[in-house]
């Protein structure tokens, strides 16, 4: 177990040590990410103030609106994979993937780390932005979690990460077949952009598309942690909502390494 | 026991196949034409420990499918192999720990940093022992000379450097076996001559079995022990460098050197004339008639001096490999 470790601990490191060759690219692409929530925020804002004080639009004030954002931008810190279905398709294609079949390292096990040390390394930069914008807004936060409630946040973050991770991690295993994905990966981030809850809470959406977003594994990237923070899902619906997530991650880590495994039969090895 | 043994190895693609045009394109969205090339034809080859066995033939010839099957990067289409009693194509943990493969067009190190780095991170996918990595990097650093690079990143190597840089990251865990597809190409003379030596020099030290595919006959002629031509997926020899000539070459070269002012006779009678610069005059004369030959001609000129040689290895080669008339399979 301990040689494994500091393999992880090595790959983590030196995953680290890449992301900040870079420095300029990395502080703009992290600092430019905020920039989709400050439009959003004020597009509600301007649709708020043409209605009036106090309005409520299905059930939602400004205020419980601007939270909601800011919640599902946290969610989206953990769940949103920028780049790693892209990197697995070009690997495959490029012939580097051969690095992973000759050498004694597990190509999704070591993408996982990389995206590990990419998330750290923007957490570390992204939180002072974050501090800031939630310290502005800390007003319109009339429910904070209690205690279980914290937890299950914490959890359904560290689910979504998972998810995310390993739902983009399938459909970069596509390239196998297709090699190249980025239409099918543009399709899915349209999907993905507006059923994880990222552009409204899914609860706006009328009958039966609100119900039928509640079987799509996407709302576990934005709209189940904010949920789950606002207090809006409790005690059973709860529980129930985390093992079926749960269960998504599950069937997601299975079919990836099933995509993998058939991929790697048909693989020819492109490229040289 | 040999380290690798294969047995018929088979390999097919099947390729799409794309007419030229526009309609064609459009066509090809709905139905495709596939075409199978065989890379790989029924190889059969044993391998022993500590040998050094170079892989030749032209592009195309299955040169670079036939290592890919040996490091179970692909599956074969037929037939069997056993790398050090392994499966390649199973891929096993141990196995992977116990080879490496090399590529000449492949860059295996991480492009943004320095080599050190890469290095480490080999320490620990193969669990390399501190002590032992430690030993195995001074020995290939002081080898290669490539102390003074280790901290740059290596983007900023030159191609020739990078190379070392590959060979030293695929040599950290003293592999038993190695797989060098095209380690020279695109380096000059002098890097070329350079890593030449390198792998001489380690493989006599350390007893690797090393399969090598180039199609640079210096590479060859200064390495290997044993030749393998494949060309169009199959073995069409195996045996020594001079093997080659032998078998392939039925002529031989003589050069004279003619006294005087002494002028040739008619020397075509014997052969083809390759050079005529008086007083000197090179023959191709075939095998079976060089005694004859020789007699008649120093019977008729006074010669001063004589050289009959094997033609040279690169033109039976050449030759060799012009008697295919299509390449096939991917490289």
């Amino acid at each position: 177990m301990l040689p494994r470790l500091t393999t992880w601990w090595t790959i983590l490191r030196i995953s680290l040590q890449e992301r900040l060759v870079y420095r300029g690219d990395f502080a703009l692409g992290t600092l430019m990410r905020f920039l989709p929530i400050v439009t959003q925020i004020f597009l509600w804002y301007a649709i708020f103030a043409n209605l009036g004080t106090g309005v409520r639009i299905t059930g939602y004030t400004y205020e419980e609106l601007v939270v909601y954002l800011l919640l599902t931008m946290v969610a989206r810190a953990f769940s949103s994979m920028p780049g790693l279905a892209s990197t697995i398709a070009r690997q495959i294609r490029s012939g580097d993937i051969k690095k992973y079949l000759t050498q004694p390292v597990d190509l999704l096990g070591f993408m996982f780390l990389s995206r590990l040390a990419h998330k750290l390394a923007y957490y570390i930069v992204a939180i002072g932005p974050f501090a800031l914008v939630f310290f502005l807004c800390r007003n319109y936060f009339t429910h904070l979690p209690d205690a279980p409630q914290a937890a299950a946040f914490a959890a359904s973050l560290v689910l979504s990460f998972l998810l995310g991770f390993y739902l983009e991690a399938c459909i970069g295993m596509v390239g196998f077949w297709f090699l190249e994905v980025t239409s099918l990966l543009f399709v899915y981030m349209l999907f993905s952009f507006f059923l994880s809850g990222h552009m409204f809470p899914l609860d706006m959406l009328p009958q039966p598309f609100g119900e039928i977003v509640q079987y799509t594994p996407l709302q576990y990237l934005a709209f189940f942690p904010a949920q789950v923070f606002l207090g809006k899902i409790e005690g059973w619906a709860l529980v129930r909502g985390l093992l079926v997530e749960v269960a998504w991650v599950t069937f997601f880590i299975v079919l990836s390494r099933i995509l993998f495994h058939r991929g790697l039969k048909r693989y020819s090895g492109y490229g040289g | 026991m040999p380290v690798i043994e294969i047995e018929n190895l088979s390999k097919t693609y099947r390729v799409y196949q794309k007419q030229e045009g526009l309609l064609a394109s459009v066509t090809g969205l709905f139905r495709r034409e596939h075409k199978d090339v065989h890379a790989v034809k029924e190889v059969s080859l044993k391998v022993e420990k500590g040998e050094f066995v170079a892989f030749l033939g032209p592009n195309g010839a299955g040169k670079t499918t036939t290592l890919k099957l040996l490091s179970g990067i692909i599956y074969p289409s037929g037939g069997t192999a056993r790398v050090m009693g392994h499966v390649p194509w199973e891929r096993e943990i141990a196995y992977r720990r116990r080879f490496a493969l090399v590529m000449g067009q492949k860059n295996q190190l991480w492009w943004d940093l320095p080599a050190l780095e890469s290095f480490r991170l080999h320490q620990q996918i193969y669990r390399i022992e501190p002590q032992q990595y430690q030993e195995t990097l001074d020995e290939l650093s002081e080898l290669l000379d490539i102390g003074r690079l280790l901290r740059q990143p290596v983007r900023d190597l030159s191609l020739g450097e990078r190379m070392k840089m590959e060979l030293a990251a695929a040599l950290l865990h003293s592999p038993d076996v190695l797989f060098l597809d095209e380690p020279t190409i695109g380096l000059d003379v002098v890097a070329q001559h350079r890593i030449q030596q390198f792998l001489k020099k380690y493989q006599a030290q350390r007893q690797v079995t090393i399969l090598l595919s180039s199609h640079y006959m210096k590479d060859v002629a200064a390495l290997c022990q044993r030749v393998v031509i494949i060309t169009g997926g199959e073995i069409k020899f195996d045996g020594s460098l001079s093997g080659i000539v032998d078998r392939f070459s039925g002529q031989k070269l003589i050069t004279l050197q003619l006294a005087g002012d002494e002028a040739p006779k008619n020397l075509a009678r014997f052969g083809q004339v390759v050079e005529e610069q008086l007083p000197k005059v090179k023959l191709r004369i075939d095998k079976a008639n060089v005694p004859a030959a020789l007699a008649q001609i120093l019977d008729e000129h006074t010669v001063e001096d004589i050289v009959v040689e094997d033609p040279p290895l690169e033109e039976v080669i050449a030759d060799l490999f012009s008697q295919v008339q299509t390449p096939v399979g991917n490289d």
